[in-house]
């Protein structure tokens, strides 16, 4: 078949005369695949010989659509890219473009983009755990997790105005303050998370039949996972204790007090504990983010970058000059490039964005977690079974929206 | 896979203390030893780049990875650029390499005329190039030679043009019809 | 498809309001929806279908991965041009009576993205019956929009929609030899080709593409 002869010899697809080889395509329309991925899997039976994934189903073009925007409209392309934890992607975005400007931000919006970002992270751990668990069979996490997850959804959209969209940071700080009553209702799902995550230890972590569907699954050892570019929870799982949290710090995480959860069986079930205990990190994260927020700016001083408070424009000449020229014009960025990266939900999001000069950039370029952890999975999954390759895209986490970008 | 080629040994590199180095020590360092790989380095933003010639760019990675004080072993992202149709050099590659055990972080930038747009591959030093220099074909046409696997990734396979160069139209060419 | 089209056929003058009030209660009660998540929207659609916004009450209670088992297509998400021959494959892959809602800016219209890699409109692929707009869609939206289309539905009437007779289905082209899902726009277009379609669903003859 034509799918067969494009694959390399390197991958050692062996020829047997009775051909008992068959090749089949999984997706791109398929209930456990998480998005529109399609794999073309060479199976001997139930044992997958080589499994190659074909992605591109998804491709829309948001690198060239970048050139074409502003650099503050690009904020809103961002939250598509991965769309499960957007408020990390726009936090890389903006972030790299204040490095270009060479701007400070004020300390109550690196507090709050730490909350933000730190709530964020949990619950794109929940999609993952409901999605991983019910493609493995427990249906029951699926619904706990999103109800747990619509928590976190209110909150975001109460702060910034969208569930799943939210563009809350802008470059030199945030949208908006938080709303009147935020911290109290952060501290009342902080005082749920955790029973919500011993509910979950309850069902699924004791549960035999996962564990023994994900023991021994999906093996990678370190070098080989350092060597494929893997990041996040995946290298975790694989005993390298590398967080970009804690190796090139960003927006005052040098200041939290919080745990990188390291395993060492290198196997799906490996990456699913770490997942879990990241959540409990990311609990304790919160809490210490809540007791640091001190009245303050949210928007740093720089009047050529940063949109003027509402008030302002409305009374003074000269931030409503500001106004019109920073929504007209946009922001005049010096020319130079600069590569951002930081600890996505997935892995390492680096932000790469090159400018010439002027209100547009001339080359952004998000090095997605999730587009290199895929690109493992031909490794990961030689001689396991159907069914383990589900159970190994759930562990991978991978979220189409940034393999396709 | 290319054998990695053994960096040759000079006097100076042995007597330099090599430990807890930033970026531009590095590059500094490079630069004095092996001159012909890095033909002129950039600091800026507090970030350190190389331009490298696309002769050495294997070596320099190889370089980069094996030496114990350096070890460069994750390769972050590759990245093209198109400067423009009336540009010469037109396109760049960027390397970004990163050192788990050392934290720090150095990018690689080879320059490419329209011409001739070849580049050795470096799947050979690290294996997560394979993927990333697939994208950097796909949307820019950069062959990278010596590639296993050198086919379209984003976009369908029958599709003409190189999607991110500056002289493709942002709409593309044609609108979407079934027939 | 079948019984009802037997009796509404044998019964050619006769009224078939209370046979239609009947099967278009029954369609529109249990309308399952086909698995067609793309990107963000589809995770709103999860945010549907579970517990905070339940969409199981209005009927819609299993998501079929199969399309063959499916009535609606939630088409939740930007379609690509390398994902719109794959969406229109697994839309002839639906049996009648089937029905598409565009959930989402980007399936409506393209949404944010006007470049060369997405589809302007998912009605240049399928013919659509209810449109969402929305970045993402609120799920409160994806609600209304079912309820809509379930009395869209019940305004049917069981002659609309009839079998195609044998020899006419015998004819029709089988999936997988249609030219738009082998790069054969690259080709130059042969002579005499029949057309792609022969047999004009009850949906497509009111549309263009």
């Amino acid at each position: 078949m034509s799918a067969v002869a494009n694959i390399p010899p390197q991958f050692e697809i062996v020829d047997r005369p009775l051909d008992t080889q068959m090749t089949i395509s999984m997706g791109p329309q398929h209930p456990s695949t998480h998005g529109v991925l399609r794999l073309e899997l060479v199976l001997d039976g139930e044992m997958v010989v080589k499994a190659t994934p074909d992605i591109g189903y998804l491709h829309t073009g948001m690198e060239k659509l970048f050139e074409y925007r502003k650099y503050q409209q690009g904020i809103v392309i961002t939250d598509r890219m991965d769309y499960l934890n957007p408020l990390g992607n726009n936090l890389a975005y903006v972030m790299a473009v204040e490095k270009l400007l060479q701007i400070e931000i004020p300390e109550r919006a690196q507090t709050i983009r730490v909350l933000m970002c730190e709530l964020q992270r949990i619950a794109s751990h929940l999609v993952w755990l409901g999605t991983h668990a019910l493609d493995i069979g427990a249906m029951t996490v699926f619904f706990y997790c999103f109800r747990e997850r619509e928590k976190i959804m209110n909150l975001i959209e109460a702060a910034s105005g969208g569930r799943l969209t939210p563009s809350y940071f802008r470059v030199g700080g945030l949208m908006m303050d938080l709303p009147a009553g935020f911290e109290r209702r952060v501290q009342q799902f902080q005082n749920g998370l955790p029973h919500a995550l011993d509910e979950f230890d309850k069902l699924v972590t004791g549960n035999r039949i996962f564990q023994k569907r994900t023991q021994g699954i999906g093996y990678i050892s370190a070098e080989d996972a350092i060597d494929w570019g893997l990041s996040g929870p995946i290298l975790r799982g694989s005993g390298v204790g590398l967080d970009i949290r804690r190796a090139n710090p960003y927006t005052g995480y040098e200041n939290y007090d919080f745990e990188i959860p390291v395993e060492h069986d290198c196997d799906v079930w490996a990456r699913y504990l770490v997942r879990m205990r990241e959540m409990r990190e990311c609990h304790k994260i919160v809490q210490q983010a809540l007791a640091r927020l001190k009245p303050g700016p949210v928007k740093a001083d720089a009047p050529k970058v940063v949109l003027p408070d509402r008030e302002a424009m409305k009374t003074h000449m000269d931030a409503l000059i500001h106004h019109f020229l920073l929504v007209a014009e946009g922001v005049d960025v010096p020319p130079g490039e600069v590569y951002q990266p930081i600890e996505a939900s997935k892995g390492e999001l680096g932000v790469y964005i090159k400018s010439t000069g002027g209100p547009k950039p001339a080359r952004v370029h998000f090095r997605g977690p999730s587009f290199i952890n895929l690109s493992a999975l031909p490794d990961m999954s030689r001689g396991c079974m159907v069914a383990d390759i589900v159970a190994i895209i759930g562990s991978l986490d991978i979220v189409l929206g940034e393999i396709d970008r | 896979m290319p054998e990695l080629q053994q960096p040759e040994q000079t006097p100076a590199q042995v007597s330099e203390p090599r430990n807890h180095q930033t970026p531009s020590q590095i590059a500094a360092a490079l630069q004095r030893d092996h001159p012909e790989w890095a033909s002129e380095i950039v600091e800026a933003l507090g970030e350190t780049t190389i331009v490298v010639p696309r002769e050495y760019i294997i070596e320099a990675c190889s370089f980069l990875k094996t030496d114990p004080d350096l070890n460069f072993n994750f390769l972050a992202d590759v990245c093209g650029f198109d400067r423009g149709p009336e540009e010469e050099p037109r396109f760049e590659v960027n390397y970004h390499l990163f050192s788990t055990t050392k934290h720090h972080r150095l990018r690689l930038k080879v320059l490419l005329n329209e011409e001739d747009t070849h580049v050795p591959t470096v799947t050979g030093v690290w294996r997560t190039a394979n993927w990333h220099e697939r994208e950097t074909y796909d949307l820019f046409g950069v062959i990278f030679d010596g590639h296993p696997d050198l086919r379209r990734i984003l976009l369908p396979d029958d599709w003409q043009g190189y999607a991110l160069r500056k002289d493709f139209p942002l709409r593309g060419y044609e609108p979407y019809s079934l027939t | 498809m079948g019984l009802e089209n037997v009796i509404a056929e044998a019964l050619p003058e006769v009224l078939t309001t209370r046979l239609d009030s009947l099967i278009n209660w029954a369609r529109k009660s249990s309308l399952w929806p086909a698995t067609f998540g793309l990107a963000c929207c589809a995770i709103e659609m999860m945010n549907v279908t579970s517990s905070r916004n339940d969409l199981a009450r209005f009927g819609a209670e299993v998501f079929r991965a199969s399309p063959r088992q499916a009535d609606v297509m939630i088409v939740s998400g930007r379609v690509s041009r390398k994902m719109a021959p794959v969406l229109r494959r697994i839309y002839d892959q639906m049996p009648e009576p089937k029905w598409v809602i565009s959930m989402g800016a980007c399936a409506t219209s393209g949404g944010v993205f006007d470049n060369y890699a997405i589809v302007q409109g998912v009605d240049k692929v399928v013919p659509v019956d209810v449109y969402i707009p929305g970045c993402p869609p609120r799920p409160e939206m994806l609600i209304h929009a079912v309820i809509m289309l379930q009395e869209k539905v019940m305004k049917e009437s069981v002659r609309d929609r009839r079998d195609a007779p044998e020899e006419e289905a015998r004819e029709a082209i089988t999936p997988g030899t249609l030219p738009v899902t082998d790069g054969s726009t690259l080709r130059e277009p042969e002579k005499d080709q029949p057309p792609p379609y022969t047999i004009a669903s009850t949906h497509e003859k009111r549309r263009s593409f």
